[in-house]
């Protein structure tokens, strides 16, 4: 499940005061911003660059920068998909086909429950078990349309009695 | 009398934990006592053989007993069979040094890994862990630099640059803070072999980092992972925590003079941070955009300092080149391709893994005696060499020996040691615009041919792919290639060109569909 907390000051404030001591310390505090809100929220921006003596154009390239930093927050379960050349070869843009028709979602985006987000991926390190995929941080590998349904079904079934 | 202890090993590696090893681990612990024998499961890093992941082993007299592929569901049969005093059964593979996958290789890195429990400072150290860090205690820098020269490694990441020069540039800097730097982005599609050590063998990494450290005078380091491998952190993250906890990191190594600390930190899903200057700027806490060279990173790395930038593969084999010295080392290999690099086999593979082999090695071996070809049973049409930027090779340069120049002739690249294997459905003229699309998701953006050269690659690519014009578009794509290759600021842009003239090259034929046959299709 992906971090749902809402954006508190506060909370934010003390997730980057904890993270103040390294050195070079952006990118650790927006791993942990993102942990605890699910996101880097708008509110987040001008208290880091406060915090690093930065312009929040600064801080702002650096989010924007990374794939895995998102200004919005994801829907309750995260899939990602990898698309590089291993899962390729054996099919990925298959599956991927499946998975947007089955989920009714496409990449970058979230279905309209808020249950589910899919993202691409380059290389999940699974290349010899491909196609690979992770739900939320859990790493799948050899799915087959099949097998994505079977391991998706639990939480599928979870989310449609919401 | 109780009956002896059994002990099963079933991995913890990510590859493992993705077809389900965790389920299998527990099955085993629930029969286990469901029968009431006492058992002791070890959490093992993986062997490689990951076709037949959940490998699972038993400890028996003649040595471990492997049986694999094992789901959840085989384990109650597994117990009815005896397994655990090495019995037959229709997954059981005999002693698993036996197998011939295992057999066949030349293990040096990995010589521990899926052998050790991972996070048991006692196990690392029974099966020779820290032998070579003791070593270096004992002699100079200058001693341990040569060392390293002598055994001939060079760097593991892909751009295969001698790793003693390197050391010798940062031993040689004067500066009051030196750093090492581990890169362990490992982006590149077909390579877990960074993974793959991380979460079997740790300490490995540490210790191979404190050499280093203590070779050129550095006090800090880093390991730069990226941020799709959670299993890695987490493993490198607590073998830290021990390390300093036995004191053989802090500011006292094992009583001597010798002070080194080491940190982790996760990337943020940019593959461009696997370029060295773009990590030390992610280091930094910036954007991931490359900088110029020179300044050497050797000289001005992490906050301008002296740095060592080292793959997790050229540091994981510093350590046995301190224990066993160079020469045992630098026997293995050809040429000036030195040692071993550990192959891994990906994608369209019947037996995907890890092949640790002295260079000099067929890729037809690597495909067939290894791998055993396509897991589709088609036959293999290309293969991958060296990452999303090396070349897609045919079948008729499958010959070519696994070496550093052997490669460059040909103009395709040994790389990181990944192969990622493509049976005779692939279209190489969309392969061939998937790494100018990879180029344009990827660029750091801050030189013109990458940034702008991969968009329009991709542009050109789809009017090829549509039968448009098709002659001048691809001399249009050579064009654009040469620019790439030529005016780029990094690997990013100038090897971008590679996958796609080599794809041009090897299978013209998928470049030349006319509009009747697009239409067809």
């Amino acid at each position: 499940m992906n971090a749902r907390s809402p954006w508190s000051a506060e909370r934010a404030t003390a997730v980057i005061a904890a993270n103040r001591h390294l050195r070079g310390a952006l990118l650790p505090m927006l791993h942990a911003l993102q942990e605890e809100f699910g996101c880097i929220d708008e509110e987040a921006i001008p208290l880091l660059a406060r915090e690093l003596n930065l312009s929040r154009a600064d801080v702002h390239g650096v989010v924007s920068f990374y794939h895995e930093f998102r200004r919005s927050r994801p829907g309750r379960h995260t899939i990602k998909v990898c698309r590089a050349e291993a899962c390729q070869s054996m099919n990925a843009d298959g599956l991927i086909e499946h998975i947007r028709r089955r989920l009714k979602v496409d990449f970058h985006e979230t279905t309209a429950d808020d249950a589910f987000s899919l993202e691409p991926v380059f290389c999940l390190g699974n290349c010899a078990l491909a196609p690979a995929v992770m739900v939320n941080e859990t790493l799948h590998g050899r799915v087959s349309p099949a097998r994505f349904d079977a391991i998706t079904a639990s939480t599928l079934a979870t989310e449609a009695a919401r | 009398m109780s009956e002896p202890l059994h002990t099963v090993y079933v991995p913890r590696d990510a590859a493992a934990l993705s077809v389900g090893a965790d389920e299998t681990a527990a099955a085993i612990r629930a029969e286990a006592t469901r029968r009431g024998i006492p058992l002791r499961i070890v959490r093992n890093g993986s062997r490689g053989m990951l076709w037949l992941e959940t490998l699972v082993e038993v400890e028996t007299p003649e040595g471990r007993v492997a049986y694999g592929p094992v789901m959840a569901e085989d384990v109650p049969g597994l117990f009815d069979a005896g397994f655990l005093d090495g019995a037959d059964h229709a997954l059981a593979h005999g002693l698993t040094e036996k197998i011939p996958y295992f057999a066949k290789q030349e293990r040096l890195t990995f010589a521990r890994c899926g052998i050790i429990d991972p996070l048991s400072v006692e196990d690392y150290r029974l099966h020779g862990g820290f032998r070579g860090l003791e070593r270096a205690l004992a002699m100079t820098p200058a001693e341990i630099v040569t060392e390293v020269t002598e055994s001939g490694l060079r760097g593991r990441g892909g751009a295969g640059f001698p790793t003693g020069i390197k050391w010798n540039t940062v031993l040689n800097a004067k500066a009051d803070q030196k750093y090492i730097c581990c890169n362990a982005d490992e982006g590149d599609s077909g390579t877990f072999a960074d993974r793959m050590i991380m979460e079997g063998d740790p300490f490995c990494l540490i210790e191979g980092m404190t050499i280093a450290a203590i070779a050129v005078g550095a006090t800090e380091g880093y390991i730069y992972i990226r941020s799709e491998y959670p299993h890695a952190v987490a493993t490198m993250r607590e073998a830290i925590r021990l390390a300093y906890d036995e004191k053989w990191l802090g500011d006292e190594i094992h009583g001597t003079g010798h002070r080194f600390h080491l940190d982790v930190r996760v990337g943020a899903g940019a593959y461009i941070c696997g370029e060295e200057t773009s990590m030390l700027e992610s280091l930094e806490g910036k954007r991931g955009t490359v900088r110029a060279k020179p300044p050497l990173p050797a000289l001005e790395g992490l906050f301008g300092k002296p740095t060592i930038v080292n793959n997790v593969l050229s540091l994981t084999s510093v350590p046995i080149i301190l224990d066993k010295g160079a020469n045992h080392y630098r026997d293995f290999g050809v040429g000036r391709s030195r040692g071993t690099l550990a192959f891994q086999l990906a994608g369209n593979i019947k037996h995907g893994g890890i092949v640790e082999k002295a260079f000099g090695v067929t890729l037809h071996e690597l495909l067939y005696e290894f791998g055993g070809g396509t897991i589709t049973g088609r036959p293999i049409r290309a293969v991958q060499a060296g990452g999303p930027l090396g070349a897609y090779l045919p079948p008729s340069l499958f010959e070519l020996p696994k070496d550093y120049e052997a490669f460059a002739a040909v103009e395709a690249m040994v790389g990181h040691g990944g192969i990622v294997v493509f049976d005779d459905s692939v279209d190489m003229a969309r392969q061939a615009r998937f790494a100018m699309e990879f180029c344009a998701a990827e660029s750091c953006g801050k030189c013109t041919p990458c940034r702008i050269g991969a968009v329009r690659g991709v542009e050109v690519m789809d009017n090829i792919i549509a039968g448009e014009k098709v002659q001048a578009n691809i001399t249009l794509l050579n064009d654009l290639c040469e620019v790439m290759t030529d005016g780029s600021l990094c690997a990013m842009g100038g090897m971008t060109p590679i996958p796609v003239r080599s794809a041009l090259k090897h299978f013209p034929e998928d470049f030349t569909r006319s509009p009747a046959a697009v239409a067809a299709e």
